[in-house]
């Protein structure tokens, strides 16, 4: 639901980084914040427990520059991965206008990441959404680990109708930009089409 | 009101001229007029030193925190909030459905005060936004993003 404002000659569009606990949603908005200049940012806000782990969401705005005369805003939202957080999530995913699906590439993390996915599209059908039609990516992170699974069985697995997807090594910036980018592009595609 | 939030110059006038005028008969220090996904759309009184920006994304996910406690409890979503600050306190009323109405107050005010001023606002509020859904449903969007090309998005990111 993005918000278009002709009297300031703003668009303002939500992004939202889903994915299970730990596989890097967190990192990687902390790393676009830190590679973004300070006229185009807003404070990063995470509301995390002492342990860092997120409690409800992270929350970076961003601002890309401008369109046609309106300058295009992002607001970036992350939600926290933990099953038992599935409230928190569903809120979070109102009024969403774009979706990374974050996959955690390590092979241990196949179940969760399935899980993740499945409770992502469970979720955005309880609002009315349906993932098949949003602006949507994949990102597999965490490709510099040793145990991370080969490309093609993360793809058959997680990614079955083929949207655009990137490997990452979030920690290190690798893939960060290119999945923001991606997902930033489908979400202006589609105020084009004027849904 | 159709998939996005669309504003018009004429409307956004009149919600910065409610805002302004609910700042100053509540006695107010700020008044902020949020999009229930977060996005700021107004604001009045004193708000340089306030990080808006934030405070539209905290207040929205405080708000759905709440309306989520009232569903599992099956409660109607709360109308209204109020938090006790030992400097500042702050009302926060969900109206029209999709905004949320923010008053900052002191001590020169009094949450009665506040309370009376925002019933009148919403009701402002509520008209402005009525007219906003008629005017988006019958004016088809203007054709700015139409022409938007694939280049125009690619230059965006061109840095
Ligand atoms: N090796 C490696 N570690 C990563 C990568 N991305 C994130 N991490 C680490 O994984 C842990 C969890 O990351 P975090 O962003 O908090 O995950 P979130 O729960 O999805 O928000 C942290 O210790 C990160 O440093 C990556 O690409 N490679
Ligand atoms: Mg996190």
């Amino acid at each position: 639901m993005s918000f278009i404002n002709y009297s300031s000659r703003e668009i303002n569009c939500k992004i939202v980084y889903y994915g299970p606990g730990l596989c890097g949603k967190t990192t990687n908005l902390q790393y676009i914040y830190n590679k973004t200049n300070p006229e185009a940012k807003g404070k990063m806000i995470s509301l995390a427990t002492e342990t860092e782990r997120t409690l409800f969401f992270d929350f970076l705005p961003l601002s890309l520059g401008e369109i046609r005369g309106f300058r295009t805003r992002f607001h970036l939202y992350t939600v926290p991965g933990q099953v038992f957080y599935d409230a928190s999530r569903k809120l979070i995913l109102k009024g969403v206008d774009g979706v990374v699906f974050c996959g955690d590439s390590q092979i241990e993390r196949m179940e969760a990441n399935i899980e993740s996915l499945d409770n992502l599209r469970t979720n955005l059908a309880e609002q009315g959404y349906d993932l098949d039609k949003l602006p949507y990516v994949v990102q597999y992170n965490k490709r510099d680990l040793p145990n991370a699974a080969p490309m093609a069985e993360l793809e058959e697995t997680l990614n079955p109708t083929k949207v655009p997807q990137f490997e990452a090594v979030a920690t290190k910036g690798n893939g960060v930009f290119d999945t923001l980018k991606a997902v930033a592009k489908l979400v202006l595609t589609e105020l084009r089409k004027g849904s | 009101m159709g998939n996005n939030l669309v504003m018009y110059e004429e409307e956004l006038q009149q919600i910065n001229r409610i805002c302004d005028t609910l700042h100053k008969e509540a006695n107010a220090k700020a008044v902020l007029v949020i999009d229930k996904n977060g996005q700021a759309i107004a604001q009045g009184g004193e708000v340089e030193h306030l990080d808006v920006t934030s405070l539209s994304s905290l207040t929205a996910g405080n708000v759905a925190a709440t309306g989520g406690i009232a569903q599992l409890l099956s409660e109607k979503e709360f109308a209204g909030q109020f938090h006790e600050g030992e400097r500042t306190n702050v009302h926060l009323s969900i109206v029209a459905q999709r905004l949320i109405l923010v008053v900052l107050f002191d001590e020169r005010s009094s949450l009665g005060l506040v309370r009376l001023r925002v019933r009148k606002a919403a009701l402002e509020l509520t008209a402005t936004i009525d007219q906003l859904v008629k005017k988006s449903e019958s004016s088809a969007q203007p054709s700015v993003f139409a022409e938007i090309t694939d280049a125009d998005i690619d230059n965006l990111f061109n840095d």
